[in-house]
């Protein structure tokens, strides 16, 4: 607060000293038209829509030059690695570059409006190395040209061991300014202690019988999807009508006083507190939420269907240690590394190769690690078949950015509601 | 005998000029930027356009009463909850004034974010209050404290209580015991005492203990969004959501600038209505 | 009589109402949570004390806002006591304005001084960091610093100057030998201020720090996932230092207001 936390006397007797008058008045208009001389400056954008495809010669250019420093800062979403990050130690072990992991990531949006400032004016926002949904704002980062454009002459572990189908997918294709870290579903998670019958559908967010003690994402792709799901509607060829009525429908849930509230990450601290019950929530966090709190939630691919999303590894153009997140990018396609990875956090491996790592690690463990490593590599939430992917949706992407402010115009309001 | 005539100016330019720069300048370049269009990718534009301020309150009209409501009831509780401490300190304290102040304060100690959180640690669903009262089968399982408006409000009372007693606290004060004395001599009954002598000279203070109180509790958005929900959201939600989650700078400037002149023209109404002789001269003495 | 006893009662009661989420934090502090994050009571245990410094993000942080909160509580000091001790003693054409601006820049809503501010930022394409939060933090303390200085500065005797200046004291010798110790508390009191608002400012730092991060923006980060019992130490121990200092400062205080 801006009000002094320790209330001298003598500040508040200057504070109730003075009235207000017409002659103040005259005053404030007076500073007005003195300010009103130095703003007429607009706000500079930084790109244009549509400015994806980069030039030829810009990965020579912005890789030229650049040397390895040892140090890379990187920043992640939480509940996205191990605690004790073992894949970083052996990262650092192998090439001796310290990496300053942080999860200050929960949400794209404010993500984006947090380092948009920084990157517009060409600074460094602290980080060599960040992981992206391709959600709107991804389009916006590609589009203001913040991202560095990857040299993949530097990444053959990518090359040679990544999914082929990561290698064309529509937001980025050809792996221009992103390769994946992992993708995952949006789907449901629950607390069958509270919640005895199972959940299937995606009817049940709307159930009357969880009043208050239903979360929806505060993100509006993901909170908007689920509601043209629930109308029968694919999001990726959804049009402007279908978004209205989603819309309609998700106002229906909220002033039926079924919603809590719409979270960002925020929903597993949530769900853990008893505030919801029920909730949209990502695929994975629930594992990892179970392992490391011990609690028991579950979590459902609805059968009207989910989403599937990924999160891109990108370095910003400004990145001090741009190499050094280049090597990180590739050391995490190492077969190894990326079962490990899986092994822990339950999302959608994009190394085909590391099921059978998993399997293998598996078989040297006993008991129940071995099971848990088993159901793992077993997992539809982590190597999807293409019957699992049947189900799964694609976010919808915004040819030009008048669609895209419809869009958030029709959603936001019930967010911000 | 001229440097004599420079140095208050010499005195307040430095801080006149970063006030200037950083207080005055940035309230009308939002003014500038509520009024220009484009997104945040191709640049905004001046264009003079009004319309986003239309487009901005009938959107968030809800949430722009809510925040009014909310600051409003408030404001109320505070002057309900506050005067009795001060009273007390004031006429009573003895001695021990200065420590029951600091008691008062102590909390402010703790940052506010942490203060708030604090809150939301006590009050969750299955937490240390609501927990052993819902397994003793007192309250329903669904039965929730936070997320209701009354939680907003209880943590916007708390957070804003000391910006009350302070100021009530101050004027009581001020009075003169002889002055009370001779009111109880001539009405002898304590109710009116209280309503004819103690309470219009501890106006001044509850006066700047609204202004203290109600233009941050309205646009508090801590509060709200820590203790509250979706039902809750608060205006200063809304304008935070647009600056720091959308880019949508042109409608944040606009919402920020509407809730800036609301709150000023009712500073201003009630300064004027409340700043009457009578309160004039109790505040002089 | 009885209203009184009901006074007294009620006064502790909301004392007790006041204290107790402090009382909750501290708790906290010293919970042996076997996950990451606080959520229930788990035992008795020290070792987040020993382990205090451990989340480097949360160090890092706590040493920025000390930083900004340090810069702020001298540079709003020096511009504050300008203003204040010029408002204070002269009469000047202009003097109006200045009180206006601050009287707006004390009851603005932070919100919106913080959302201006980034407007600014933005339009000039200056990006947001810690140098920003330093400016904002000082922007905001400026008039609490000048409003304490002020109110001293009225209640300055002038016949303790006047007399210097008949011993043969220049103004320049006045002022630093008898103005300033006179004023000296309430300037101390108005950095202490700022340190203290500085320190524990988020509305306004959340628009200007960009991906830098203090430590109420840390802790805002946190709790979404969960709070670390590192943040709840950390807290006891500004908690802490902030009484020990509050209750010296007053200690020191007494007996010069007593001659």
């Amino acid at each position: 607060m801006s009000q002094p936390r320790i209330p001298d006397p003598a500040l508040l007797r200057g504070l109730t000293q003075r009235r207000l008058g017409r002659r103040d008045a005259l005053r404030i208009s007076g500073l007005a038209a003195l300010g009103g001389a130095l703003a007429a400056c607009g706000v500079k954008g930084k790109g244009s829509p549509g400015a994806s495809a980069p030039a030829a010669d810009a990965v020579a250019k912005f890789w030229a030059g650049k040397t390895s420093t040892g140090k890379l800062n990187f920043a992640n979403w939480p509940l996205y690695m191990d605690p004790a990050h073992p894949e970083l130690k052996k990262f650092t072990a192998a090439t001796g570059i310290e990496v300053d992991y942080q999860e200050v990531i929960q949400e794209m949006g404010p993500w984006f409006a947090k380092v948009q400032p920084q990157l517009a004016a060409g600074q460094d926002i602290g980080f060599d190395l960040m992981v992206i949904t391709n959600s709107i704002q991804f389009k916006q980062f590609v589009d203001s040209g913040f991202l560095a454009p990857l040299d993949h002459g530097k990444l053959p572990n990518y090359a040679a061991n990544a999914d082929a189908a990561y290698k064309k997918e529509a937001f980025d294709p050809g792996n221009v300014y992103s390769v994946p870290w992992t993708s995952g579903m949006t789907g449901i998670a629950y607390d069958p202690k509270k919640i005895t019958r199972p959940i299937t559908r995606l009817a049940d967010l709307w159930d009357p019988a969880f009043k208050g003690k239903v979360g929806m994402f505060s993100d509006t792709q993901e909170l908007g999807n689920f509601g043209m799901m629930a109308l029968g509607v694919n999001p990726e060829k959804s049009t402007p009508d279908d978004w209205k009525k989603a819309a309609a429908k998700l106002k229906e849930q909220k002033s039926g006083g079924i919603i809590r509230n719409y979270y960002d990450q925020s929903y597993i601290d949530a769900l853990g507190k008893g505030e919801v019950w029920i909730t949209q929530a990502w695929s994975g966090d629930v594992f990892q939420k179970n392992v490391s709190d011990g609690t028991d939630f579950k979590f459902v691919i609805p059968e009207e269907g989910g989403t599937i999303w990924t999160d891109n590894f990108a370095i910003p153009v400004t990145a001090k240690n741009p190499l050094d997140a280049l090597k990180l990018i590739d050391f995490f396609y190492q077969v190894e590394i990326a079962a490990s990875l899986a092994e822990y956090i339950n999302y959608v491996c994009p190394v085909p190769a590391a099921r059978d790592q998993i399997r293998k690690d598996a078989a040297a463990k006993t008991g129940k690690d071995k099971a848990a490593l088993e159901a793992v590599a077993d997992s539809p939430l982590v190597f999807p078949a293409p019957a699992d992917y049947a189900r799964l949706h694609y976010y919808r992407s915004f040819a030009t950015a008048a669609e895209q402010q419809e869009y958030q115009g029709i959603f936001e309001p019930i967010v911000l509601g | 005998m001229l440097r004599r005539r420079l140095a208050p100016y010499l005195l307040v330019l430095p801080g006149g000029l970063w006030l200037l720069l950083f207080f005055v300048v940035p309230m009308v370049t939002m003014l500038s930027l509520s009024l220009q269009q484009g997104d945040v990718v191709t640049g905004y534009v001046f264009t003079g356009h009004w319309q986003t301020y239309v487009d901005a309150v009938v959107n968030y009209r809800t949430q722009l009463v809510r925040s009014l409501i909310y600051g409003g009831i408030t404001t109320v509780v505070l002057i309900v909850l506050a005067f009795p401490v001060a009273y007390w300190i004031a006429f009573y304290g003895g001695r021990r004034k200065a420590t029951y102040l600091f008691l008062l304060l102590l909390p402010f100690f703790v940052s506010f974010v942490l203060r708030t959180i604090s809150w939301r640690q006590i009050l969750t669903d299955e937490g240390i209050l609501l927990g052993p009262l819902k397994d003793a089968g007192l309250l329903h399982q669904e039965f929730h404290v936070l997320g209701t408006p009354v939680a907003v409000i209880g943590g916007l009372v708390y957070n804003f209580l000391p910006f009350m007693v302070l100021p009530v606290y101050v004027a009581l004060e001020r009075i003169d015991p002889r002055v009370v004395e001779a009111a109880r001599d001539l009405y002898a009954d304590p109710a009116t005492t209280f309503r004819k002598v103690i309470f219009p000279l501890a106006l001044p203070g509850v006066f700047a203990g609204v202004l203290m109180t109600f233009v941050p509790a309205s646009s508090d958005y801590v509060n709200s969004a820590v203790l509250g929900s979706s039902s809750t959201t608060m205006i200063g939600q809304v304008i935070q959501s647009q600056y720091l989650t959308s880019s949508n700078y042109p409608t944040a400037s606009a919402l920020s600038f509407t809730l800036m002149a609301v709150l000023l023209i009712g500073v201003f109404a009630y300064a004027r209505a409340l700043g009457t002789e009578d309160v004039m001269k109790v505040a002089a003495r | 009589m009885t209203g009184r006893r009901m006074l007294y009662a009620y006064t502790w009661l909301v004392i007790a109402w006041l204290t107790l989420p402090v009382l909750i934090m501290i708790a906290f502090g010293f919970n042996d949570t076997p996950g990451r994050y606080n959520q229930s009571w788990d035992g008795f245990t020290l070792k987040w004390y020993g382990r205090v410094f451990e989340l480097d993000e949360l160090t890092r942080a706590l040493v920025t806002s000390l930083a900004v909160a340090t810069v702020t509580m001298l540079v709003a000091g020096a511009l504050g006591t300008g203003i204040g001790y010029a408002l204070g003693r002269y009469r000047f054409r202009g003097s109006g304005t200045v009180n206006l601006v601050m009287f707006a820049a004390i009851s603005s809503p932070e919100l919106v001084m913080g959302a201006s501010l980034l407007t600014l930022f933005v339009s000039l394409g200056v990006g947001p960091g810690v140098v920003t939060i330093t400016i904002a933090h000082v922007m905001f303390c400026i008039s609490f610093v000048a409003v304490v200085v002020r109110a001293r500065v009225l209640t300055l005797d002038r016949s303790l100057e006047e007399a210097a200046a008949d011993l043969g004291a220049n103004p320049w010798t006045t002022f630093w030998r008898v103005t300033f110790p006179i004023i000296l508390p309430a300037v101390s009191s108005g950095m202490l201020l700022a340190f203290a608002l500085s320190i524990d400012d988020f509305v306004v730092t959340n628009f200007t720090a960009g991906t830098t991060t203090t430590f109420p923006l840390w802790i805002w980060g946190s709790t979404r996932v969960g709070l670390p019992p590192q943040v709840n130490v950390m807290g006891t121990l500004i908690f802490l230092v902030g009484v020990a200092i509050a209750v010296t400062t007053s200690i020191r205080s007494r007996p010069a207001r007593r001659r």
